[in-house]
């Protein structure tokens, strides 16, 4: 079992959990992931490793509530045990020192940006970093991902926050200004990334993404993760997660994203009902 | 010389109408009267043929001998001395290429049925804990060896070495141990009850499990051997599954054979949602292959609710490398082979969702490397059968996971490990592998054979 050291209700629906897994926190590395099973009747899900601490022996994971397993999550507490907690998972985030990087985060996915960013910035590299959220209400680690960066925006859906609009706007003006830039990190939803990949692409500029596919074990076993990538289908647990966003079939992702959509429904309504008692 | 009884005892099993909406088992299981009549038609004949024929020597007349005379205690330790797992041997082992080929009445057609009889003993034992002598604790060794992987080859391995008095632990990267015994096998043909309970017994020998553990991510070999571990092995199996590589196969509703029965067994998504795993629940359902994992598949399918289920399989049922007694099965619930057929591309809806398998009509020609005759593809046969669901079961690949991050192991160019098939040992100091991690895919007792010789052999080696 792994103890639930430090909950943190970050904003409304996405949560942190600082978890005991002193092996998991001695290997981990930004990019990497965990699997996370509740309990007994649990399914395994992937969660991307947002932090961790050697020392404390503990992992930082930040997730949103969006089916049955993120919301029976959302209601463990401080001293819960999680019933298992695999990891660390997948390839590591390509660390070197490229020059300028721009790291655009969305929504939840500004967790999963905070630590490849710190890791590039240690490395060397100048950090320009976009941040976007629907609105302002929803934006977190404003902070952490600011104090690696050389440059920071922020953009809101609402424009109740920073530049109202989307990531990709600043983005392109960047890509404009003549700026040399080595590399574009882009990590949140998948229609996010897409987006983003298609705005660097006429810029040849590479751009990392981190692919979020349903995976069951995590470890190469299954095939359920399967990406399409430059024609080649890949696991996304092993030989990713981050692939070349320009290399990524975005259709075939969406569309097996949505294999369980009606179950998903099911087991939602099954388990509000018990709750409800 | 008292009269051949050559009269097999049959199996009682569960009706086939009834058994394919159910996930209970299918044998049923002798009776104490049955296990002891078919028992006392062993002629306890000196040659002991039967025992050449097992992987792992159990003595075979001596533990039948102790059914008929009624003595199950000594009949569960006559077994469990050289096999700690009878009760997952008694039910999957393909005792018909095996022990029951050798046996002396195997040339009669009556061969005794030994799988039957050791599976009795087994679940005889589960029902009467504590009848049995627990075997004399060993004196401990004080020395650490890890076990990589928790199938069939590791728990072997680990429960040998713990009887010789190691202090053993076992990195098993999944939530529970037992490997594909737990993950492939369907509960209807192998309980995940009596896995348990195997599992049990090999952790009451003093066996540490460390579950969720992924070698070669939470620590290397190297680590391992560095960290206080004389000797490490390596059992992680087969555990890649492989695909076709046809066009149109990332469609939705086709599963590999390892995540569908993964989902189904490992998760219990024949129990959603109570369970919270899913698992599509197709009403025709395609499974491609002709093994042993492509009948599991077919028949958990049937179980879900599908109201079609084909085998689809490129040769002809002679060279089917499934156990004659799973084809049966299937034949009986009603699974329809459409043989000598295979797929030229999976078509699919505009949502991405499969719909159909185009596919050639093939006949045979020459014999090819396995010594079966090759099928060949009838130019302009294509047909279409219509599916909603469809599960590859082409067999499986060793995981590159802990090749791919120890320095200083041979692999071959199936990724397999490169160990001597004697002791298992690899090129590797310090390191033994065994199952199907160094064969490829095989069977179960294949692969506890494997660890129990590379458990002879790593005693030698920490003996000095």
């Amino acid at each position: 079992m792994y103890k639930i050291l430090l909950k943190q209700d970050l904003v409304p629906g996405i949560h942190l959990f600082r978890v005991a897994a002193p092996a998991v926190a001695k290997k981990a590395q930004a990019g990497q992931f965990v699997v996370v099973r509740i309990d007994e009747k649990g399914e395994r899900i992937p969660l991307t490793i947002a932090d961790w601490d050697e020392k404390e022996g503990s992992i930082t994971i930040v997730f949103m509530e969006v089916g049955t397993t993120t919301a029976r999550l959302a209601l463990l507490k401080e001293g819960d045990a999680i019933a298992d907690f695999v990891g660390p998972l997948g390839v590591p985030a390509h660390i070197e020192k490229f020059g300028t990087v721009v790291c655009v985060a969305g929504g939840v996915g500004t967790a999963v940006v905070a630590p490849i960013a710190r890791a590039l910035k240690q490395a060397g590299n100048k950090i320009i970093s976009i941040l976007g959220a629907r609105s302002q209400d929803l934006i977190f680690w404003e902070d952490r991902l600011g104090s690696v960066s050389d440059q920071f925006i922020v953009t809101t859906d609402d424009g109740s926050y920073g530049r109202k609009g989307l990531v990709t706007e600043p983005l392109k003006e960047l890509l404009e200004s003549g700026e040399k830039i080595a590399r574009v990190i882009a990590i949140g939803p998948a229609i996010m990334m897409k987006f983003c990949s298609l705005t660097t692409k006429p810029f040849g500029i590479k751009t990392i993404v981190s692919l979020n596919p349903i995976m069951v074990d995590g470890t190469g076993m299954c095939g359920c993760c399967r990406v399409l990538v430059g024609g080649e289908t890949k696991f996304a647990c092993v030989d990713g997660p981050d692939f070349d966003g320009h290399q990524v079939d975005w259709d075939l992702l969406f569309a097996r994203q949505r294999i369980y959509l009606d179950e998903e429904k099911c087991s939602f309504e099954q388990w509000q009902k018990s709750v409800q008692g | 010389m008292a009269k051949l009884n050559l009269n097999r005892v049959p199996m009682p099993r569960q009706d086939p109408k009834k058994r394919g909406k159910n996930f209970n088992e299918v044998a049923l299981g002798y009776s104490l009267e049955q296990a002891k009549e078919e028992a006392s038609r062993c002629i306890q004949c000196p040659k002991r043929n039967c025992v050449t024929g097992c992987p792992v020597g159990v003595d075979i007349p001596e533990f039948i001998n102790a059914i008929r005379e009624g003595d199950m205690p000594e009949a569960v330790r006559m077994l469990k001395s050289k096999n700690a797992l009878p009760g997952i041997c008694g039910r999957v082992c393909p005792q018909e290429t095996q022990c029951e080929a050798t046996c002396s009445l195997a040339k009669k057609g009556a061969p005794i049925a030994i799988g039957r009889l050791e599976r009795f003993v087994a679940d005889w034992e589960r029902a009467n804990v504590g009848a049995a002598k627990p075997i004399d604790p060993p004196k401990p060794t004080g020395k650490r060896v890890a076990v990589v992987g928790s199938g069939p080859a590791g728990l072997t391995a680990a429960a040998d070495l713990a009887k010789l008095g190691y202090s053993v632990t076992i990195f098993e990267a999944l939530h529970v141990a037992g490997g594909v015994l737990m993950y492939g096998i369907p509960e209807f043909r192998l309980p995940k009850e009596i896995v348990q309970a195997e599992v049990d017994y090999v952790v009451s020998l003093g066996v540490k499990l460390e579950l969720d553990a992924v070698v070669g991510k939470l620590a290397t070999v190297d680590e391992l051997l560095n960290n206080g571990y004389r000797a490490v092995f390596l059992g992680t199996g087969a555990g890649a599954p492989m695909f076709m590589n046809i066009p149109g196969e990332n469609l939705n509703g086709i599963y590999s054979a390892n995540e569908f029965l993964t989902r189904v067994n490992l998760m219990k998504a024949y129990c959603f949602p109570e369970y919270d795993t899913p698992v599509k629940i197709g009403r025709r359902v395609a499974v491609i292959g002709g093994g042993n994992v492509a009948m599991d598949s077919a028949r958990c399918a049937l179980r879900l609710g599908a109201d079609k289920v084909y085998i689809i399989y490129r040769r002809s049922e002679a060279e089917m490398p499934a156990r004659r007694e799973e084809v049966e099965n299937a034949m009986e619930e009603g699974i329809e082979f459409r043989l000598l057929t295979n797929p030229k591309q999976m078509l699919g809806d505009e949502q991405n969702w499969v719909v159909g398998i185009e596919c050639y009509e093939m006949e045979l020609g020459e014999p090819d490397d396995s010594g079966r005759r090759r099928p060949v593809v009838k130019e302009g046969s294509e047909f279409t059968i219509d599916v909603d669901m469809v599960v590859e079961a082409l067999g499986t690949r060793p995981n590159p996971l802990v090749a791919s991050t120890t320095e200083g192991l041979e692999t071959t160019r199936w990724g397999t490990l490169v160990a001597d098939e004697e002791t298992g040992k690899t090129v590797k100091d310090k390191v033994w592998a065994g199952g199907d991690i160094v064969t490829g895919a095989a069977t179960v007792i294949s692969a506890m054979g494997a660890g129990k010789h590379a458990a002879a052999d790593i005693d030698k080696f920490l003996r000095g």
